[in-house]
């Protein structure tokens, strides 16, 4: 019978990323309830001292591919491996992070696997042993309770839904040698960003601006929020498709979905395409001079004023608070 | 070139979406239907490159009746034909099946780049780009923004957490369309009388020769959970009402 539950551990540049850790702490709940073994899959070139950093977080198994046709991330490659690794040892439970790389692979192993697969979960419980994985559909209008017919049982996690917990575990070492063949694909540059922000998808904090914002100039007072909160600057897709923002910084059903512990929405009126993209924030804040804007119905905190007024000296009352 | 684009029909995103009582899906009787916002993209991209490079762009889609509707959009967009799997056994199909039919229906036709959106708006599950790419044995590139097309090569943009990569694969490739790689065109008025003319070819599950079980299976659907409502801040002045704001982000919401 397939057994273990299994987590994807994704790395860039030689450092694990926070997905890794939510990963390896939901794992280690459903582990604790099924009585499981948790094992992380951890792929690249010159890695394998990256597996300790799992076992912090409650791993206690690491299948280390550590190969240079592994780094930097190549879907064929990857999938080859990730496959055969949970084939071999007849997994009975993955979790992957719904980050790019994350969705890029999954669907590419469970396609392999000819397995189910579900995407951006908000959550992972085990029924009768057996994975329930709850996620949003219909851009979060409604949830679905997902089953699975075939092992390994697939999900995808939402960056930044599921805590990092600390839980020290042995993180013991299985090197693993596959061969990658019939690769196709090839990286050829990469091109970091400039601001060296963190990027939306796993900010805490994000202080987004939308039309009411009225040009690109007025984004500093939102910058300088940002700045004194340690948070990242999103915006509506309105000041996507002006120019006043670059496109990844859109927020929305057409943009990109994103649960940080504080939104702040800053002249957004709150359509219900850029709804799905924040509604899983943790705190949400809208400040807008429109009362009846529907903002205000996920609000957890509402002021109603000019944000022109309200934001520097929410950046000021910030300040304070946080020194 | 041969060049396919998959469209999916889907709930227009103004609408309202309601629970059945019984959680087995949603009413879907009040919904008006639209092509999904990322395979406009994908299908604008197919029309750019057959303008380029000259070809011709086949549609394909699996969906109940109703979603013949959309393959004509796209054809009156400028697309040469369609395919339209349709079948009472797919209407519960998860990402695999349908994964699985549009793969057997494009395996007999030529391909050079296949076109997908990056998710679908309704079911959200973003896997049927890549999963058909591996079932067709080929390359996957998702979440796109910009695509330079060089003979037997395809050179991409695509934008991941705290950067950009500029990828290369060989053809024939699947390609994953997001917001930024375009302009999607709308279907003038000519488009439409002709697109009434173009072949859609008709196929069911049973002709593809694919297999009809689901992996995952969406046992219930609930309502998304609801919201305490929120406090609205008051205040003389908006120095006051910031002030009380950080306040209970600090104190209340302990966030700050
Ligand atoms: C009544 C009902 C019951 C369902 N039950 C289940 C279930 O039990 N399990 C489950 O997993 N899912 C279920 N689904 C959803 C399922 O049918 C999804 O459509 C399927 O999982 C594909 O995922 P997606 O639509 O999110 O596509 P994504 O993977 O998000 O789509 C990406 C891209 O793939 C292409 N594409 C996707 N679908 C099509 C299509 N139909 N035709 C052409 N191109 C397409 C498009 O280019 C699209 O942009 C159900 C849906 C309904 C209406
Ligand atoms: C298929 C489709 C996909 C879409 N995808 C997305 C998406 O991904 N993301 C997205 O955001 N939108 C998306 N939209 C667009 C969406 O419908 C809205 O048009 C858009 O979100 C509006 O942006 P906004 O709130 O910034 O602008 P508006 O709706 O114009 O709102 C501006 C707000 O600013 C307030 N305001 C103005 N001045 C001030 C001031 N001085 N102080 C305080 N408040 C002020 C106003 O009261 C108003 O509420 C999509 C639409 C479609 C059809």
């Amino acid at each position: 019978m397939a057994k273990g539950i299994f987590v994807i551990a994704e790395q860039r540049d030689g450092a694990l990323r926070k997905v890794s850790f939510e990963l390896a702490s939901a794992a280690r709940k459903l582990a604790d309830q099924t009585g499981d073994e948790v094992s992380a899959i951890l792929l690249g070139s010159g890695i394998e001292s990256l597996a300790a950093g799992l076992g912090k977080f409650g791993v206690d198994k690491v299948f280390v591919g550590d190969n240079a046709a592994l780094e930097p991330y190549v879907t064929e490659a990857h999938a080859q491996v990730v496959a055969k690794i949970l084939k071999d040892n007849d997994a009975a439970i993955a979790l992957f992070g719904a980050s790019v790389q994350g969705k890029d692979l999954s669907a590419r192993v469970a396609a392999k696997l000819a397995g189910g697969l579900a995407t951006d979960c908000t959550d992972v419980k085990v029924d009768g042993g057996k994975l329930v994985a709850v996620r949003p559909m219909y851009a979060g209008k409604c949830f679905g309770e997902v089953v699975f017919n075939t092992t390994p049982a697939m999900a995808s996690l939402r960056p930044n839904v599921f805590a990092a917990v600390e839980n020290a575990k042995a993180a013991a070492v299985t090197k693993v040698d596959v061969a990658v063949d019939g690769v196709k694909s090839k990286v050829l540059e990469v091109q970091k960003d400039a601001s060296g922000k963190v990027d939306l998808t796993e900010a805490n904090i994000i202080v987004s601006g939308g039309r009411g914002m009225k040009g690109p100039d007025e984004y500093k007072i939102l910058e300088e929020l940002a700045d004194v909160l340690k948070g990242t600057v999103g915006a509506s897709r309105a000041a996507v498709d002006a120019g006043w923002r670059p496109q990844k910084d859109q927020v929305g059903q057409t943009g990109k979905v994103v649960s940080p512990n504080l939104y702040i929405a800053c002249g957004i009126s709150g359509a219900i395409q850029h709804l799905a993209g924040m509604s899983s924030s943790k705190c949400i804040v809208a400040i807008n001079k429109d009362a009846e804007a529907p903002i205000f119905t996920k609000a957890d905190f509402g002021v109603v004023d000019d944000l022109f007024k309200v934001v520097p000296e929410l950046t000021a009352a910030c300040k304070k608070l946080v020194a | 070139m041969n060049i396919i684009a998959c469209v999916k029909q889907v709930p227009d995103t103004e609408a309202q979406i309601k629970v059945k009582a019984d959680g087995s899906g949603i009413d879907d009787g009040q919904i008006k239907w639209v092509m999904n916002p990322y395979d406009e993209y994908g299908v604008e991209e197919a029309l750019k490159l057959k303008e380029k490079n000259g070809g011709d762009v086949t549609i394909v889609s699996v969906g109940p009746a109703r979603a013949m509707e959309t393959i004509r959009t796209a054809l009156a967009m400028g697309a040469d034909k369609g395919i339209h799997i349709c079948d009472a056994v797919l209407d519960n199909a998860d990402a695999f099946v349908t994964a699985s039919a549009l793969a057997a229906a494009i395996k007999g036709l030529p391909h050079d780049i296949i076109f997908c959106g990056q998710r679908a708006i309704d079911d959200d599950s973003g896997q049927v780009g890549a999963m058909l790419a591996e079932l067709l044995g080929i390359s996957q590139l998702t979440l796109v923004t910009k695509v330079d097309f060089a003979g037997s090569s395809v050179k991409v943009i695509r934008p991941i957490e705290g950067a950009q990569l500029s990828v290369e694969t060989s053809l024939p490739c699947v390609v994953t369309a997001q917001k930024g790689l375009n302009e999607p065109r709308y279907a003038s008025l000519p488009g439409i009388m002709k697109a009434k003319k173009k072949p859609v070819d008709v196929k069911n599950a049973a002709a593809l020769g694919i297999a009809t079980d689901v992996k995952a299976k969406v046992a219930k659907v609930i309502p998304p959970p609801a919201r305490a409502a929120g406090k609205i801040i008051c205040g003389d002045d908006a120095a006051q009402k910031a002030a009380e704001l950080a306040r209970c982000l600090r104190e209340e919401a302990k966030v700050i």
